[in-house]
């Protein structure tokens, strides 16, 4: 792509910034969320907004697009102050979002989604005109879809792409960018990145708020640190590292060294479980209503398997299947050795299985209740109607002390807390039960170095206690971390087995790219 | 119970404070109490009667409301009820207790069929209970044959015009209600399960809560609980009448249950903030018939204050108008 490098920003340094922040303040409550964040974003850059969970990154994000006015300090957007009141009022101004979770309607097509909210009365041909359009803006990001097609229907890459392009399609001067690779696999976050390079050589200011340090390795040009919701720095070029964003970020707390070098103390590969035993789980040539086709795997107790594969090999259908969250259509399911032929989530909990579902907002937790609630039902669930004892339930709720859970106090509501405290939650929510096998969909995603961390951990903690886990990473090297075995899924298949030595990313990336049909 | 419930339960025993003492002050012969025939007599007497019946039923409602549902049918159900006691202790000659006993089975009955249109036919809360309403106001003409049917057992015309101990029997049977509530609900888990239903049904079906059978619970609680209450209207009137019986009852229920800070997207609910917010409806009513508002003006004025009430409660509101509040 263009050859946009870290000169041309060095070399714009003087312009004056697109959108300034000074001292930004904000409370929810007793919560402090920004205390004093200062940001510059010059037009022609990748900015990248660096923090761990809770540092207070999102609350700046929804405080430029309007959607949490400021307590107090300033936003500047070409040399003007304003404050943005909505997010259509920041899109007036030219401050266009991404936002996280992405903020369309599932029931409107890819090109309704697109438009919507701009558009003038209706008129004859209008909705031709709106679907050439979305197809031009489709097709600038390098994506293949029919924009008629129905929101709903399309993948979560696909809205995430299709996020962008309803953010591009009116005229910003500063696009905002949260997390936006969370759900792409690798293919499609370099195309994202392609696009986010065409954009900044048209002068863009771009603001892209990751967790992928590799990501900002690659693309940013600055970067902004915050922590505890005050701004600790800006790195500029040469000294933009991965090193020096972690130490930032933490605060020394974690040495960069543990968060990147590869198998770490916890890393499973020094002790190869026991290959004797039955397997806790097999699966025959399972297959569900689309995906998957024919996936079969063993796994052991104190074994981890990680499924390594595109987005749509069927790989979050799979651990769906074996949870019984979906119907299984074909193929054999096998319990210790005994064939589950009724299975439910409800079953799979009382035969000892949990699941961490890649979708946290709607699967996951239980928003508007307590984290209390949140942490209990599972337990609560598999006793029944009678209410846990209360030493019982006081036992799960240390739980949260022990993952260093960060909140207000078990009765604060989950949607209080920070993306990765809320996954140790649901984390904890299923320890609670104590089960046998554990499986874990992007345990990780979202989450800043130091919770995934924490999390990575307690992964390598609970496989040594003799639980079986079934993990599923976008990241390779994550995959490689936490997983004694990989099965690598292609179309909904199980093609390939790694193991051992021959557990490498090579190998890996290999046998997920091979076309042999 | 979530810390924003414990506020709006607050804010909805302010309200009813307020009110009262307006009345206090502005109609002098609110707190008044007389006896005549023997009954206790009394406008605040009258609010605590009908407030009870209202208040009853808002239970149920705030349970149904809290998996992310709503039961319109309790109206019909309350007429069914009343029709089933009627006809069965005057015409059938049953005794007081198997007639009541009937009844309430029959409430427990129209909630069962709600909860199998939501829970096995998947249809949305509140067209399976839309369908329930209309049928049921059927079945209760057909159960009563067309017309009212009086009742003289003295036992059932006590339920609803009897004193003990300084209250009326309606406020008795709110205080058990609640209290079998709160049992249900609080010690056991089907509170947390029905919350978690409503929070999220996705999620909560993968924590294996059993979700079907906590509809099932919680509709059948709720066409109980309605029953109840059209068994004290029957009572109060002396004859259940299909035509008339429960009418209404849903959108005050509702309305209590919302004003009682019970959101209507589902999750968290507070037991308590229903009864508050029955008695501040009940409440409402008498003021402006004491201020000579005409019934059939009533509902608009009605309609503002309510409005104005879940306006308050209303986090955001309050944080927007505290934003404008500052220079």
């Amino acid at each position: 792509m263009e050859a946009v490098g870290h000169i041309t920003s060095a070399g714009r340094a003087s312009e004056p910034a697109a959108l300034r922040v000074r001292g930004a303040r904000k409370h929810f409550g007793p919560v402090r969320a920004l205390a004093g964040a200062d940001l510059a974003l010059r037009p022609g850059e990748v900015h990248a907004l660096m923090g761990g969970n809770g540092a207070g990154k999102s609350t700046l994000i929804k405080a430029l697009s309007g959607v949490h006015p400021l307590d107090a300090g300033e936003i500047e957007l070409g040399g003007r102050a304003i404050r943005p009141r909505s997010a259509h009022d920041a899109e007036r101004l030219g401050i266009s979002t991404v936002h996280q979770e992405v903020m369309l309607i599932p029931g409107f097509t890819l090109a309704e989604n697109i438009a919507f909210g701009r558009e003038g009365p209706w008129r004859p041909g209008r909705s031709r005109e709106r679907e050439a359009r979305a197809r031009s803006a489709l097709a600038r990001l390098g994506i293949d879809v029919d924009p008629r097609r129905e929101l709903g229907a399309c993948s979560v890459a696909v809205r995430q792409l299709v996020a962008v392009a309803r953010a591009l399609d009116v005229r910003a001067c500063v696009l905002i960018l949260d997390e936006p690779t969370s759900s792409l696999d690798r293919d499609e976050t370099a195309r994202l990145l392609d696009v986010l390079r065409r954009l900044r050589a048209q002068g863009l200011a771009i603001m892209l708020v990751t967790h992928v340090l590799e990501q900002v390795e690659a693309i940013a040009d600055r970067a902004t640190v915050l922590r505890d919701g005050a701004t600790v720095g800006e790195v500029v070029g040469a000294d933009l590292t991965r090193a020096a964003l972690v130490e930032m970020m933490t605060g020394g707390r974690i040495t960069p060294a543990d968060a990147l070098s590869g198998p770490g103390p916890g890393a499973p590969r020094g002790a190869p479980p026991a290959r004797a035993g039955p397997a806790l789980l097999e699966t025959r040539s399972i297959a569900g209503a689309r995906l998957p086709r024919e996936v079969s795997l063993r796994v052991r107790p104190g074994e981890s398997v990680g499924l390594a594969g595109l987005l749509g090999s069927g790989r979050s259908e799979t651990v769906r299947l074996i949870f019984g969250a979906e119907r299984m259509r074909a193929g054999a399911l096998l319990v210790d050795g005994v064939a589950r032929r009724r299975w439910s989530p409800r079953r799979a909990g009382r035969a000892g299985f949990a699941l961490a579902p890649e979708d946290r907002r709607t699967e996951g937790i239980l928003p508007g209740l307590s984290v209390r609630d949140n942490l209990l039902i599972a337990l609560q669930a598999r006793r029944g109607f009678r209410l846990l004892r209360r030493s019982a339930a006081r036992e799960a709720l240390a739980l949260t002390g022990e993952l260093g859970v960060r909140m207000a106090g078990p009765g604060a509501p989950i949607d209080s807390l920070s993306g990765g405290n809320q996954q140790k939650v649901l984390l904890a929510r299923w320890l609670a039960t104590r089960p046998r096998a554990f499986l874990l969909d992007e345990p990780t995603r979202g989450i800043d170095v130091a919770g995934r961390e924490d999390v990575l951990g307690l992964m390598a903690r609970m496989r040594r206690a003799g639980m079986a886990l079934v993990v599923i990473a976008g990241e390779i090297p994550e995959l490689l971390r936490s997983c004694t075995r990989a099965v690598v899924l292609r179309d909904g298949r199980s093609v390939g087995e790694a193991e051992g030595t021959d557990l490498t990313e090579g190998a890996v990336l290999a046998a997920i790219a091979r076309h042999d049909r | 119970m979530t810390a924003e419930n414990g506020q709006t339960l607050r804010w909805a025993l302010a309200a009813w404070g307020l009110l009262l003492l307006f009345n206090a002050i502005a109609s002098p012969g609110f707190f008044m109490l007389g006896a005549r025939d023997g009954r206790l007599n009394g406008v605040f007497i009258d609010i605590l009667n009908h407030g009870s019946r209202i208040g009853i039923v808002a239970l149920g409602m705030t349970l149904v409301i809290a998996t992310g549902g709503v039961d319109l049918a309790v109206g019909s159900t309350a007429a069914i009820s009343g029709a089933v006691i009627a006809v069965l202790s005057s015409h059938s000659g049953w005794p007081w207790w198997s007639a009541l006993g009937a009844g309430l089975l029959a409430g427990a009955a129209c909630g069962a069929v709600s909860a199998g249109l939501v829970a096995l036919a998947g249809l949305q809360p509140i067209v399976a209970t839309l369908v329930v309403m209309v049928a049921g106001r059927g079945v209760a003409q057909i159960i009563s044959g067309g017309g009212g049917v009086p009742v003289t057992d003295p036992a059932l015309v006590a339920l609803g015009n009897g004193v003990w101990l300084g209250l009326p029997g309606a406020a008795w049977l709110l205080g058990l209600t609640a209290g079998a509530f709160a049992l249900a609900s609080r010690r056991t888990a089907l509170g947390l399960f029905a919350g978690a239903v409503g929070a999220s049904p996705g999620a909560a079906r993968l924590a294996g809560v059993p979700g079907r059978t906590v509809l099932v619970m919680v509709y059948g609680l709720c066409g109980l609980s309605a029953a109840l209450a059209g068994a004290v209207e029957m009572s109060y009137i002396r004859a259940g009448d299909p035509s008339t019986a429960g009418l209404g009852l849903e959108l005050d229920a509702i309305l209590a249950a919302v004003i009682g800070g019970t959101s209507l997207r589902g999750g968290g609910f507070s037991l308590l903030g229903a009864i508050a917010g029955a008695m501040f409806l009940q409440t409402l009513s008498a003021t402006l018939s004491a201020q000579n508002v005409s019934s059939d003006v009533a509902p608009a004025p009605k309609a503002l204050v309510v409005l104005a009430v879940c306006a308050i409660q209303s986090p955001r509101l309050r944080a927007r108008l505290r934003q404008r509040g500052r220079p």
